[in-house]
């Protein structure tokens, strides 16, 4: 097995010679999307004209179909065809995996008369034309005998239990440690369900050639995607070609495929021509996943100096009845702070509420929230600067496992940013900055996220021209990928970027684990390198064989690459003319990655810091963030144009958790009544002032061969705290209970004489 | 959405008349409401009647020292007209606090008066709501209903209307003018345009059916600084917990009834003297919160307090 040792020696990312690894390069498809010709899936042209099938969603939580008319559905104009339970095709029961490496079980639509959530697609109507399709999706008539939905989470609290197959994590004594504390605080913290709203909504176009199937989606991860598709229609694997080539955000919520591409693989395969189904804007609501609640207690106890004595935060946290997924919430801060005596753990409720699952930071996004307040109310209680409470329980040590950290730049983010963003000029007794009808304040926040490395693999060609085409079964949902793995590759071949193509969001290419969890560039980009190197290693073997190379009989070892040119020394010949004339068919070469053996040894985790200024209006308790600014250690930066986006959008993300976003449920109808961008809020433009992410110079070489570590997750992580922060600093009101709207904050201010 | 037919009319007279003839016919101007709520099947026309290209869109004075305002007229040609701005600043304030611009370069005078609620039982078609389908119930009244009415609704419906030009035109008292299908003109104070839900949330207005709006005519501006301040969840594109707007001595408050709120009671108060604090005062103890939306009670007598005190503020 392989060692983190082994990643230590200098390859071409690491040395950059060009330069250009790290280099804000413009995105590699930008200009295909600010143009409007990214064909996203539901905008694939298929090979014959398509049918549109428009699902139909549930009108009850919890209960039964009763009884299923669609006669006038299927006499409505253009109509091929209207499926429920009774009618829809057999597919294997959920879970089902014929080949049994499948990363994805069957998924079935439409599986039986039962109905477990509010929205769960219940019919599917396919017709000529999307009009017509929507039209006769109205006319479906369904009744349903309903059961009294069991939704209500805060209600249901003492019924939580611990999530399967865990347990609470605790270091020491923590209530003998927080009981003999000199200052202590228990507060508890609520973050309410949350949306993904990704930009385009799940779709898939689906078309069969022959007994094969092609399905382009939004998705994440391309083989599970795959695999799930192939077990839900029964047939072999390698019969579903799924593509995935834009995505216009996923966020988590795309890590799972959901009915449109079953449906539309279904309804293709038998109606013999193409299928087009998407979710609309109000069914990803409900159709998809939600990041759920969660109420969590945290507490703290610490010494005068501020030490911390005993640390808890405990989750309560909610998932569907057939669910499992448990939002992690208190999991980040095991790695966070020092104390001796720790607790953490997590309680889950099933509900008949939607499926709940991963959205961008899962965990830390919300913890942060509870913790990342919870360490301001109490460098309050201690008289100390928030910053200088977060230095003083800075572990030497990972405190909850004793490993050694890879890297460890917290502090350094902390005093960076506080510097940069002048935090000397905060006061920290709240309600002294007055500008205009605004108080105004400042806050901040540490941020945290863990870092993972996933296997992957990935093919890398030479033409005859020269040019180099990277082909990965990966995907960039917005965050980059296409750019980072033609960095990687020119740097790594010693051609320019106009000399690289890349090939992802394919099946059928080599196996890369997707986007999320930040594991992206880390998992893909490591297997580039390893593809570059081969073929490096390949084409310089080629020359110093060619006896009409001028490289010809020298060691291969010694080759360089740069500027197109292959060399040894003062002899040379150009990539171009060296695969034309000895490989003029060009050269392939696949190359993987996989985590060392020994990766575990450290922890390893990206770190930064968020300061946020905001402005309260007394009057209205309307809140408006002033200036943010985030300064994050990640590893080695791929490209500082594209990682700031992330960063920057992780950020406005904690703005909008802080002040706007979240969804409500109604529970008579177990039913989120936010069901549109009208109604579920997320920042607009106006909502962001003067706003920037910072990146410190950091080689993790812990974590991968580039010394890269991830940044999708880390932006989010902590931003919402800073601005909850800076709003009690303004004004001196905390409103625990998220998102902070007017209402909640009026009610403070009102209560504080303001 | 449902199949429907469309013209585009002529002249104004033709398009109320075939408003009148043709069952279940609507108006399209700037379609940025209807268009939405007919793919959400809220609304259901069977025939469309494109208005947009009428002759209506002029901005103009009129002999008495005010401005007409063409009912086709775009909001952003309206909040940008230099008139409007210079002698009805509350007017352009109110319409850049609505939607964005991308809808305001698309609405039109008369279909933002007309526009629908925003209350997300209205917009779920499978909950009840008596002004999307009368007699089915109100699903908000006892959900979750903190954006609600606190003045004028009934157990049929707590909606609000959530226009911010329309707030602006009442406090400026701003009239209208209108085609009816037989083709006589009409005018009446806007105040008058708009009903209270009562029994029959699903009937908005006063104006007859297949009835044109082809102007708003506002009176010259009364004496007097003016203001309109909005209080939303985020900072543009959302629309309002409430709202407030001051012309002179004239008091209209947005997002709090069925209706743009012309605060009468507030206005008495001021004229005889009382404090801004104390005339709002007067206003909302006519009000009826829900419980959910309670705080309404207390941000609109503050925001209201706080405008009138700025616009009095200025006009000294």
């Amino acid at each position: 097995m392989s060692s983190v040792n082994d990643w230590a020696a200098p390859n071409p990312v690491t040395t950059n010679r060009s330069g250009i690894i790290g280099k804000p390069v413009d995105r590699y498809e930008g200009p295909l999307k600010v143009t409007g010709t990214a064909p996203y899936a539901y905008e694939v042209q298929p090979p014959s004209p398509p049918a549109y099938g428009v699902m139909v969603g549930a009108s009850i939580a919890v209960g039964r179909i009763a009884a299923v008319d669609t006669a006038e559905a299927e006499a409505a104009p253009g109509v091929l065809t209207v499926w429920t339970h009774l009618n829809v095709p057999a597919q294997p029961a959920r879970g089902t995996k014929a080949h049994p490496r499948s990363t994805q079980g069957s998924k079935p639509a439409f599986e039986s008369d039962r109905v477990t959530y509010w929205g769960q697609p219940v019919a599917l109507v396919v017709a000529d034309t999307l009009e017509n399709a929507v039209a006769a999706s109205h006319l479906v008539r369904l009744t349903y005998e309903a059961e009294t939905p069991d939704v209500d989470f805060r209600a249901r609290l003492a019924d939580a239990g611990q999530p399967l197959g865990e347990q609470d994590m605790e270091v020491g004594d923590f209530d003998g440690g927080f009981a003999a504390s000199a200052v202590k605080l228990d507060e508890t913290w609520v973050t309410p369900i949350q949306n993904h709203c990704q930009m385009e909504p799940c779709a898939s176009v689906v078309w069969w050639e022959g007994d094969k199937c092609v399905a382009h989606t939004s998705i994440q991860m391309v083989k599970p995607a795959q695999h799930g598709l192939a077990e839900t229609l029964g047939i072999d694997r390698d019969a579903v070609h799924l593509l995935t080539r834009y995505i216009g955000g996923g966020f988590g919520g795309k890590g799972q495929t959901y009915d449109d591409l079953t449906l539309a693989a279904l309804a293709a395969r038998a109606l013999g021509r193409p299928v087009k189904v998407a979710f609309t804007r109000q069914q990803m609501m409900h159709g998809t996943i939600h990041r759920p609640a969660t109420v969590m207690r945290v507490r703290l106890g610490a010494e005068k100096d501020g030490r911390l004595n005993a640390f808890s935060i405990m989750t309560w946290t909610h998932c569907h009845k057939e669910g499992s997924f448990t939002e992690h919430a208190s999991n980040f801060a095991r790695a966070l702070y020092a104390a001796p005596n720790r607790l953490t753990g997590h309680r889950l409720i099933k509900l008949d509420l939607p499926h709940a699952g991963p959205m961008r930071a899962p965990g830390e996004a919300s913890g942060t929230m509870s913790l990342e307040c919870a360490m301001d109310e109490l460098a309050e209680q201690l008289g100390l600067d928030p910053v200088e409470l977060r230095i003083r329980n800075e572990p030497p040590v990972d405190p909850e496992n004793g490993r050694p950290f890879s890297q460890r730049q917290l502090v350094r983010c902390l005093k960076e940013g506080a510097q940069l963003f002048g935090w000397d000029r905060r006061l920290p007794t709240p309600g002294l900055v007055r500008d205009g009808r605004w108080l105004v304040g400042m806050g901040m926040a540490a941020a945290i996220r863990g870092n993972f490395l996933l296997p992957a693999k990935c093919s890398f060609s030479v033409d005859a021209d020269g040019v180099i085409t990277v082909r990965q079964g990966m995907t960039d949902i917005g965050t980059g990928t296409y750019t980072v793995l033609a960095q990687i590759a020119a740097e790594t071949l010693g051609v320019t970027l106009g000399e690289v193509r890349v090939e992802i969001g394919d099946s059928e290419l080599p196996p890369a684990p997707g986007s999320g969890g930040q594991f992206g560039a880390a998992s893909a980009g490591s297997a580039a390198l390893a593809a570059g190197m081969n073929l490096r290693r390949a084409i310089a073997e080629l020359a110093t064989g060619d006896p009409n190379s001028p490289l010809y009989g020298d060691d291969p070892t010694l080759v360089t690459f740069q500027d197109g040119v292959v060399a040894i020394e003062n002899k040379s010949e150009t990539l171009a003319t060296l695969i034309r004339r000895a490989a003029p068919a060009g050269l392939t070469i696949e190359g993987d990655s996989r985590p060392a053996a020994d990766m575990r040894e450290w922890s390893t985790q990206t770190y930064g810091s968020h300061y946020c200024e905001v402005g309260v209006d007394t009057v209205t308790g309307e809140v408006r963030v002033r200036r943010m600014l985030g300064v994050f250690a990640a590893g080695r930066i791929l490209n500082y144009k594209t990682a700031r986006s992330q960063l920057t959008g992780g950020m406005i993300w904690g703005v909008g958790s802080a002040l706007t976003e979240g969804n409500v449920v109604d529970p008579r109808y177990g039913s989120l009544i936010n069901q549109d961008l009208a109604q579920y809020l997320v920042p607009v433009q106006a909502d962001i002032g003067e706003l920037d992410a910072i990146m410190l110079d950091e080689v993790d070489d812990k974590a991968n061969p580039m010394g890269v570590k991830g940044v999708g997750e880390l932006g989010n992580s902590g931003a919402g705290a800073a601005v909850a922060n800076a709003i009690y600093n303004a004004c001196g009101v905390r409103v625990r209970d998220y998102p902070i709207t007017p209402d909640k904050l009026l009610a403070g201010l009102i209560a504080k004489g303001l | 959405m449902k199949a429907f037919t469309y013209e585009r009319a002529s002249d104004a007279k033709a398009a109320v008349r075939a408003a009148a003839e043709t069952p279940g016919a609507r108006f399209i101007a700037g379609g940025t409401n209807l268009l939405d709520l007919m793919k959400l099947e809220i609304e259901q026309p069977q025939h469309l009647i494109d208005v947009s290209r009428l002759p209506m869109a002029g901005i103009e004075e009129t002999a008495t020292g005010g401005l007409r305002l063409g009912a086709a007229a775009t909001n952003s040609a309206v909040s940008a007209d230099e008139r409007v701005r210079a002698r009805y600043p509350v007017l352009s304030e109110a319409i850049l606090a609505g939607g964005s611009p991308q809808l305001r370069n698309k609405a039109s005078v008369a279909g933002n008066l007309l526009q629908r609620t925003r209350c997300a039982y209205f917009y779920d078609t499978s909950k009840p709501c008596n002004k999307r389908q009368s007699g089915s119930g109100c699903g908000a009244l006892e959900g979750l209903n903190r954006n609600a009415a606190i003045f004028g609704a009934s157990d049929a419906c707590i909606a609000t209307h959530t226009s911010d030009m329309a707030v602006a035109l009442t406090a400026l008292c701003a009239d209208i003018e209108t085609l009816t299908p037989s083709g006589d003109a009409r005018r009446f104070p806007l105040a008058d345009l708009h009903r209270l839900p009562g029994e029959t949330p699903h009937i908005e207005t006063h104006l007859i059916a297949g009835e044109l709006i082809t102007a708003v005519v506002l009176p010259p501006p009364p004496p007097g600084a003016q203001a309109y301040r909005k209080v939303r969840d985020r900072a543009s594109y959302a629309g309002g917990l409430a709202s407030v707007a001051v012309a002179g001595g004239q008091v209209a408050l947005g997002m709090v009834a069925h209706k743009p709120w012309r605060a009468e009671a507030a206005e008495a108060a001021l004229s005889s003297g009382a404090s801004a604090s104390e005339a709002i005062a007067q206003e909302l103890a006519g009000a009826s919160p829900l419980g959910r939306n309670d705080f309404k009670i207390p941000l609109v007598a503050r925001l209201a307090t706080a405008v009138i005190t700025d616009v009095a503020g200025r006009a000294a």
